[in-house]
């Protein structure tokens, strides 16, 4: 609960230090301040040492899971403040509104991570999409970028939509909001779901595909993340995206029994669809950030093999996945905001102009590649273990790992073009701070990647 | 403490030089490195209590994967080879100008570092984190420093192997959920029992992956160009070592948790592999270019220890144990004489070259050992490997023995015929102004003969130091 109220308040806060100040940068400072605080009151929270306590009716409770999640997310969001902070700065005019919606994001997560009721689940994706949908069209001088915001308004809303009709029939098959609802035969002890109940589920995972991109629901996407500031689609990409797979998992982990079989073989459909569209449209991009908008797609479709396996190692998996693809995403895109050109073209020749950019721009590719010795390859390890262990689906990792190799094509591409490709990428010019966080955030992802146990023992202790 | 050793001083010396800005240095300190870790391998193997060459440390307690490294025979002999053949390549290649050169010998050292590691670990993750360590630099080393249509072929290259490294890890971790004990140790592996059934698929997701390395026909089309591409130095390390890779894994890490599923492929594989030496044979025939040529010629040895592995005989084991060190000393020295000759002429063509024996005489002797032990001639060292390997095909079926057979006389064939138009006839305008090697590459090569003569004459210390392995796995059968 400390993290739902906390950064609500931060929200509005950071709304009025914007009337306060005008000098921009401050901002930056206190939202960094502001997450350290909200990072600091979740683990109180976590450790029950100092909480606020209201009493929600079972509409939400709160685990070691979920409030360790946004730990992590808090912390992710620190990271990105302070690399990408002054590029938020200059995304548009009105920068404090721009940190106080981060915020109100943040507060839509928390409730995601801990809803127990599906209206909270409702609350909790509309808190969070509606800051996103202002966020994407912040550039207001920019078509693209008002396009984007439109476009991703008008499927948002049509997906609420759908999702408020899951949740109807949800209600009027089982009689309640509640997680585990289930239509359960009192003699038998087996599970008879109505037919407005698998409706109602079928509607919700719907919903929730859309809100992960997960294909063929996905068409939003590359559009969104392409039109949206830069510095903001890099936000988008990782910490919402990962808010939405808690979601997901949190949601189903109880609720897949009622569709039986079937229930997996939706899934193994969607998760091949994303992943082969994710990894087949990402290979014949241009643009490196369109690239990384379908690539993000892809790795969609990794995440979504927690909600497919959903046992001990999905959970563990899902944390360090969220962390690994947030921080190598956050990474390269900090380095996509600073190139004049977003194209392939563009990063020719950047190992020669710029080693320091070149060089963690190589780690956090190789990390989103799912190469060893980077966070990246235990992330994918982790997710192919936890569908290994549930057994009987060792097709489906066969498939993955197929599409994790064409990956490799286009992150290598950029390494290609950094390195072995003569030219001369400009940049915008670069801070000495911005190249230390780099090469802290670049140490971190390789850290990660020979000791994942860092993510994993905070889950547990 | 020897296998950590191993692998950490070639890591760090290998970061470090990164920062060298000065070219002689940066070839001075790779040398020095490479130095430094043939004395500790040497010293470890030879002199050191067996009670050093293991390692166990904890690693990743939540996974069951721990640092575990420990050397057999089999390890002890690719660790020595690994050990050797970096400050030769360093000394024959000395001369070599490259743009940053630190960062050259830099990503060198790194592959050193992940070769050491494969063939030490005795852990599974270990294994494979190590297994693609030595691919990441190579990637970079083939596609910066190689020749014009490098960046293509390397993608291939790595493309390929990661695919097979990706397959490799599906059945790790398959495997690792049948182990009772819930860990990646070789010993856990050993100790499941699959059922014929499973083992005949998770076989495969191991071997795609050895198959693919070695390479053995039809996985081997990533091979030439990318051993043409490469800078030399490059080529010495992916052929004299890293396709050792591949074999070492099949012997250490397949054979003995599939004996089923070994025995029921064996006739399947082993034909393979043969067609391989057969179709590598003949297009060796047709080359024009010095190092196609020896990359199909490397293809076809290869083929050969492949389908010896699967005959499941002892004496042939012997025979691949002892070729695996001796084909990479003797490819490595291939190598070096056609890396002589690019640097010198800028050529790798027959049809440009002749008559190098009048102006070069002291390349020609030593280059005449080394295609002698390409052939595998009695008295160089790699006669005794091919004769075990054929003994134990034999034993297997004639009939593959036969056609596996001649390729060792197209052997004789291409690379006689190499020998004869590059050194011998008259001289052509661009070889009339060659002069003799220079000092660098003579010390190398002479290292190297004297190699490949003392092992062909005397092979006994090569039967003696695999022959725990040899044991060890002839007994799993």
């Amino acid at each position: 609960m400390n993290a739902i109220i906390l950064s609500a308040l931060l929200g509005v806060v950071m709304m009025f230090s914007g009337i306060l100040t005008k000098n921009k940068s401050v901002l930056k400072y206190i939202a960094a301040g502001g997450l350290l605080l909200l990072i600091a009151f979740n683990v109180m929270d976590t450790y029950a040492i100092f909480k606020f306590d209201i009493n929600s009716r079972g509409l939400l409770s709160f685990e070691k899971f979920g409030l360790y999640f946004n730990t992590l997310a808090f912390a992710a969001t620190f990271i990105y403040v302070l690399l990408s902070g002054s590029d938020i700065e200059k995304a548009g005019i009105n920068v404090a509104e721009y940190f106080a919606l981060i915020f109100f994001v943040l507060c839509g997560l928390s409730i995601l991570s801990g809803f127990n009721g599906m209206l909270m689940l409702f609350l909790g994706i509309e808190i969070l999409s509606i800051p996103l949908y202002i966020l994407t069209g912040s550039d207001k001088r920019n078509l693209k970028s008002n396009e984007a915001a439109l476009k991703y308004f008008l499927m948002g809303s049509f997906t609420t939509g759908i999702m408020l009709m899951g949740i109807a029939f949800f209600y009027g098959a089982t009689g309640s909001f509640t997680l585990n609802a289930l239509p359960v035969i009192p003699t038998t002890g087996m599970i008879n779901p109505s037919f407005l109940h698998v409706g109602g589920l079928l509607l919700l995972f719907v919903a929730m595909s859309f809100k992960v991109s997960a294909a063929p629901f996905h068409f939003w996407t590359p559009d969104v993340y392409d039109g949206a500031p830069s510095v903001f689609t890099s936000f988008m990409a990782t910490i919402v995206k990962a808010a939405g797979f808690i979601a997901f998992i949190r949601l189903f982990q109880t609720q897949a029994v009622a569709l039986g079989p079937t229930w997996k073989i939706i899934l193994s459909i969607v998760i091949i669809l994303t992943l082969l569209i994710g990894n087949i449209t990402a290979v014949f991009q241009q643009s490196v950030k369109r690239m990384l908008a379908y690539s993000s797609i892809a790795q969609a479709g990794f995440m979504l093999f927690a909600l497919f396996s959903s046992n001990d190692l999905a959970k563990e998996g899902i944390l360090l996945y969220s962390v690994a693809y947030s921080l190598a995403t956050i990474g390269i895109f900090a380095v996509l905001i600073k190139m004049n050109d977003y194209t392939f073209d563009g990063f020719n020749g950047l190992a020669k102009s710029n080693p320091v950019l070149a060089f963690t721009a190589t780690i956090f590719l190789l990390s989103l590649a799912g190469i060893p010795l980077t966070a990246g390859f235990f992330a994918k390890y982790y997710m192919l273990a936890s569908v290994i262990k549930q057994g009987g689906s060792l097709w489906l990792v066969i498939v993955a790992l197929f599409f994790a190799a064409v990956s490799v094509y286009y992150y290598f591409r950029v390494i290609q073009a950094m390195y072995f490709k003569d030219g001369d990428a400009g940049t915008a010019p670069i801070s000495g701070a911005f190249k230390l966080t780099l090469v802290l955030l670049t140490a971190l992802v390789i850290v990660l990647g020979i000791f994942p146990s860092i993510i994993l023992n905070g889950f547990y202790f | 403490m020897i296998p950590v050793l191993l692998i950490l001083l070639p890591l760090l010396t290998g970061i470090i030089s990164f920062f060298i800005k000065e070219e002689n240095a940066a070839k001075g300190w790779g040398l020095l490195s490479a130095v430094l870790t043939l004395t500790v391998a040497v010293a470890g193997i030879y002199f050191y209590p067996a009670a050093q060459l293991s390692f166990d440390s904890a690693w990743l307690p939540s996974l069951g994967s721990r640092f575990t490294m420990s050397m057999d025979g089999m390890s002890k002999m690719l660790v020595l080879l690994t050990a050797i053949s970096f400050p030769l390549i360093f000394i024959a290649t000395y001369k070599n100008q490259y743009r940053n050169a630190g960062s050259f010998y830099a990503l060198m050292l790194l592959t050193q570092a992940g070769l050491m590691g494969v063939f030490v670990a005795n852990d599974a993750l270990l294994f494979y984190f190590f297994w693609e360590l030595a691919l990441i630099p190579v990637y970079f080393l083939c596609s910066l420093w190689g020749g014009e249509k490098r960046i293509a072929v390397t993608f291939k290259f790595f493309i390929y192997t990661f695919i097979g490294s990706l397959m490799m890890l599906a059945g790790i971790l398959y495997m690792y959920f049948q182990t009772t004990d819930h860990s990646f140790a070789w010993q856990s592996f050993y100790s499941v029992q699959l059922a014929p059934e499973k083992q005949s698929w998770v076989f495969w997701l191991f071997f795609i992956a050895f198959a693919i390395k070695m390479p053995i026909f039809p996985f081997h089309t990533w091979q030439p160009d990318a051993y043409e591409q490469s800078p030399t130095a490059t080529t010495m390390v992916l052929s004299g070592i890293m396709v050792k890779m591949g074999i070492f894994a099949v012997i250490k890490w397949l054979l003995p948790f599939f004996p089923a599923a070994s025995a029921q492929f064996a006739q399947w594989i082993i034909l393979l592999s043969v067609i391989g030496m057969l179709y590598a044979s003949l297009i060796a025939i047709r080359q024009d270019d010095i190092k196609r040529l020896i990359a199909y010629s490397s293809i076809a040895h290869i083929g050969l220890m492949s389908a010896t592995l699967f005959t499941g005989s002892r004496v042939g084991l012997e025979g691949v144990m002892i070729q695996m060190f001796n084909h990479g000393i003797n490819v490595i020295g291939l190598w070096i004489v056609a890396d002589a000759i690019e640097q010198q002429l800028g050529t790798r063509k027959f049809s440009e070259l002749g008559g190098l024996a009048q102006k070069a005489p002291s390349l020609a002797i030593l280059l005449l050992v080394m295609a002698f032990a390409n052939i595998a001639l009695p008295l160089t060292n790699a006669f005794i490997g091919e004769f075990l390997m054929f003994n134990g095909l034999f034993h297997y079926n004639i009939w593959i023995t036969a056609v596996a057979g001649i390729s060792i006389i197209l052997a004789a064939v291409y690379t006689l015929n190499m020998v004869q138009k590059v050194f011998y006839g008259n001289t052509t305008t661009l070889t009339s102004n060659a002069t003799d090697i220079s000092g660098n590459i003579r010390i190398a090569l002479v290292i190297l003969v004297v190699l490949v003569i003392a092992l062909g004459v005397y092979p006994q210390p090569m039967i003696d130091l695999t022959k725990d392995t040899v044991g060890a796995t002839m007994a799993g059968k």
